[in-house]
């Protein structure tokens, strides 16, 4: 029975696997996905698993109820509807499936569709984590931790041992001394350790659309680059004339104004990386994203001055993401082309709408770097 | 692995046993498993038997049964296959007093099984049936791969609830004599055997072979206008006239099966749950409580029987409706007199002393299914004390409401919602339709739309199996539409109806 039931389990998974992989394209441009995202899955809506039937819409249906209440009053939105027992075999999905799926089996499915090579560690294992596990056993401790066998093995030892253990009435009462409980030790573990240096161009070009391009875009090289890195740290840099480091939400909602100095952001992201990831301990990976205008032709020398001279030469991997706006005249692409496209360790890209994410993805994270 | 019963379980269960037996209820021999948490879900998952055909399905239904379980929103405490003998499913981690509810639950269902006039014609040996059906399924794999065999069961699947619910035999064959038919009128057309050739002319002159072709076309025709009356039961049809290969007509015919097997415990959840529910509390609270026992019973009993507003527990609404039975019986609150009495004084305390509840809810059990149980006890009284409510969707205001405490609109959407197991009536109307073998099948409205979405998705399964274009004619906010799909495109056009 139990053998039967895991193949088709393993079955039911592998379908899902493989719906997630047929549809990733259109997953890859939904944004709304984002919005389900747990701590280490993700859940996705599949359409379809379960078995179309001819039957009723939900809303039209209703039913009866029993209870309280007047005539008029709101029940709550989505209630279950009348007949979803639980009796087996009866039971109906009514929509779509909402299957959890790891972000680390999301990252697996992710490379294979897209073939992703693995990414080539600069750093193996040299910086040292510790991770708590409970393999000891102590005298003392919480009681919440309490080891129930090993009390008990302790207190049948011991009522043996001084000759009050009986056969024929086996009571054993643990003592305070017999108490066992369990106990934590510090494992060691090696690790290596990445950081994602996100720069955005917030400046008035920079659209809402343009922007939720460049959120979806990034969840994607979180999930492919936490896949391949434990312990992935992120820092993101905002800028229009000038730029300034910022969290997470702020990144993604902040709309300014002013102009473009890519340089300053540039800046930003050299001292950062001087200040806090030494070449050698951390793989590095500055993803940069605006709609291509820069201020003046000297700004962007200085830009390739700075990813020539500092940032290409500690970096894993330098990306540039340009998204296509009404306003930008998309010429930084152009000139980072020309200057440092050659180089192994750059990526860069276009994405001129949200179609255009899934081969940006390709182009970011197909180097291997 | 399930164990049978422990020596402490089987004494519980034969002092159950007896108090069942005594109360009069009569069932099959009743088997008892013991299983954990996990294999509890496993078996429920198969449906109740554990040998089932290999499908990912039942994998999916795992998978959530589980998820409800770890996630503390669910968990299955009773298991009861009809068969003979029952097979009934007890958790190892239950503590006493829940395996005495769940045997005296238990054998509720299976005296329920053996009377209850749905089922009899449900085949008491399914545990055997179910695994050869499997075995039956695992050769076609082996045959013709898995992928395929596992196709098409998730098309014929889809197609699954297209029975006739009340269709009191289940017809298993497709027609023997229609291919008979076939090959009489193709000797026909060849003409009578000739051994020298020069002769052909005078024993089949040319005319009169033509003519008799003619005459066979034509009686194809007539014959292709089929089925002469709407027929109910789809997967019937598509067993005779759908080309399926060997393979799939036996994959079909099983899902059928299986599909009859289980429709009367949609027919009669209300009634079998509350019956069942009945006894439990009986016998328990007569019977086979101990002293200690009271408040945890009485926990796990107000669990079962617990209502949310925007839904309705069969457990409760069928054991009030079973109680409510006894009790009018009981003091003759029925009948000519009572339904004319209107004086309300005397009808509060109106009882004649009869006595004949207990005998009535037999006679009931075995003689109802849950519409005419339904349509025939539910009284208005009864809907005014239970506070039943008729709800429904708000669009305005995106949230469900309360719509309506009248007794006759709360009757009229529980039957409308019990009619048809609460699917929507489909028939085939035209298996050739506009001469061209394309099907046709008809949706009966009644008052509910289809979700549009699944209709669709449907007819494509169904063009899988009919390979050729598919219609179905429905009404979507009172309009007729004909929804057609042709094995690359789906459309959709208006019609009357």
């Amino acid at each position: 029975m139990s053998l039967k039931i895991h193949q088709d389990h393993s079955r039911f998974k592998a379908i899902v696997r493989g719906k997630i992989k047929a549809n990733l394209r259109k997953y890859v441009q939904k944004g709304e996905m984002l919005g389900k995202k747990g701590k280490d899955a993700i859940s996705i809506p599949i359409p379809f698993i379960d078995i179309p039937r001819f039957k009723y819409g939900h809303k039209e249906q209703g039913g009866v109820g029993q209870g309280d209440g007047e005539v008029g009053q709101s029940l709550g939105p989505g209630q279950q509807q009348p007949g979803d027992g639980h009796q087996a075999g009866q039971g109906e999905g009514e929509h779509a499936l909402e299957v959890d799926v790891t972000l680390d089996e999301l990252a697996q499915i992710l490379g294979e569709e897209l073939q992703l090579p693995h990414i080539e560690r600069r750093h193996n294992e040299k910086i040292v984590t510790q991770r708590i596990r409970y393999t000891g056993i102590n005298t003392t401790g919480p009681e919440s931790l309490r080891h129930f066998k090993r009390t008990f093995k302790q207190a049948l030892k011991r009522q043996i041992a001084t000759g009050t253990y009986d056969a024929r009435n086996p009571v054993i009462i643990p003592t305070r001394e017999d108490r066992r409980y369990r106990s934590y030790k510090l494992q060691d573990l090696p690790e290596t350790n990445a950081v994602i240096i996100y720069m955005m161009d917030v400046s008035g070009s920079m659209g809402d659309e343009q922007k939720e391009i460049v959120r979806i875009e990034s969840f994607w090289l979180d999930t492919w680059l936490r896949h391949q890195y434990k312990g992935l740290e992120a820092r993101y840099i905002i800028h229009d004339a000038v730029a300034r480091e910022v969290d997470r939400e702020t990144f993604f909602h902040t709309r300014e104004s002013g102009g473009t100095m890519i340089s300053s952001a540039y800046k930003l992201c050299r001292d950062i990386i001087q200040a806090d990831y030494p070449k050698s301990a951390w793989n590095i990976y500055p993803f940069h994203f605006s709609d291509g205008d820069n201020w003046s032709a000297d700004d962007t020398r200085q830009c390739i001055e700075m990813l020539r001279n500092d940032i290409l030469p500690s970096v894993n991997q330098f990306a540039y993401g340009q998204v296509e706006s009404p306003y930008g005249s998309g010429q930084f692409i152009k000139d980072l082309r020309e200057a440092v496209g050659a180089q192994q360790n750059v990526a860069l890209s276009e994405i001129a709408d949200k179609d255009a994410i899934y081969n940006s993805i390709k182009d970011f994270l197909g180097k291997g770097r | 692995m399930p164990k049978s019963l422990t020596p402490r379980l089987a004494a519980l269960n034969e002092e159950i046993l007896g108090h069942a037996r005594e109360f009069g209820l009569d069932f099959f021999e009743t088997i008892f498993e013991v299983v954990t948490y996990d294999e509890m879900n496993m078996v429920a998952s198969y449906g109740g038997f554990p040998n089932r055909y290999p499908h990912w399905r039942w994998g999916m239904e795992y998978e959530q049964l589980s998820k409800g379980y770890e996630y503390g929103l669910s968990k299955l405490y009773e298991l009861v296959i009809n068969n003979d003998p029952c097979y009934a499913y007890l958790l190892e981690s239950n503590a006493d007093v829940d395996q005495k509810l769940v045997m005296a639950h238990v054998y509720g269902h299976c005296d329920f099984f053996k009377n209850n006039f749905s089922f009899r014609h449900t085949n008491r040996r399914m545990i055997d049936e179910m695994a050869n059906h499997a075995t039956r399924v695992r050769r076609w794999i082996d045959k013709i791969g898995v992928e395929k065999v596992e196709d098409f069961i998730d098309k014929a699947l889809s197609l699954e609830n297209l029975i006739d619910q009340h269709a009191p035999h289940i017809r298993r064959n497709p027609d023997p004599k229609r291919a008979e038919d076939e090959a009489k009128s193709n000797e026909r057309v060849e003409g009578f055997k000739v051994n020298r050739e020069y002769m052909r002319g005078f024993i089949n002159p040319s005319e009169f072979l033509d003519s008799q072709r003619k005459k066979v076309e034509e009686e194809k025709q007539k014959a292709k206008k089929f089925p002469e009356r709407p027929q109910r039961d789809v997967l019937f049809f598509l067993l005779e006239h759908a080309p399926l290969e060997q393979w799939e007509a036996d994959i079909l015919g099983i899902l059928r099966d299986e599909a009859y097997y289980f429709a009367p415990q949609g027919q009669t959840k209300i009634m079998n749950e509350g019956w069942a529910s009945y006894w439990h509390s009986t016998i328990m609270t007569r019977r086979a409580l101990k002293d200690d026992e009271i408040i945890d019973y009485a926990d796990r009993h107000s669990g079962t029987m617990s209502t949310r507003p925007g839904s309705l527990n069969p457990y409760k609404l069928g054991i009030e409706l079973w109680r409510d039975i006894e009790d009018r019986w009981n003091k003759g609150r029925f009948g000519k007199e009572w339904d004319e009495c209107d004086d309300l004084r005397a009808r509060s305390t109106w009882d004649k002393k009869l006595g004949a509840g207990r005998e009535k809810i037999f006679e009931v059990r075995k003689h109802y299914n849950d519409i005419t149980f339904i349509d025939t006890f539910l009284t208005a009284e009864f809907a005014i004390e239970q506070k039943l409510f008729v709800y429904g969707f708000n669009d305005k205001r995106n949230s469900w409401e309360i719509l309506d405490r009248e007794f006759r609109k709360v009757k009229a959407k529980l039957l409308q919602g019990l009619t048809n197991f609460g699917q929507p009536i489909i028939e085939v109307v035209d298996g050739n339709f506009e001469n061209r073998s394309e099907l046709l099948l008809a949706h009966k409205h009644d008052g509910q739309d289809l979700k549009g979405d699944y209709a669709r998705e449907t007819l494509r399964c169904l063009q899988a199996l009919w390979r050729r274009p598919v219609n179905i004619v429905t009404r979507y906010d009172g309009k007729g539409v004909m929804l057609r799909y042709d094995g690359q495109n789906h459309s959709e056009k208006k019609v009357d109806l």
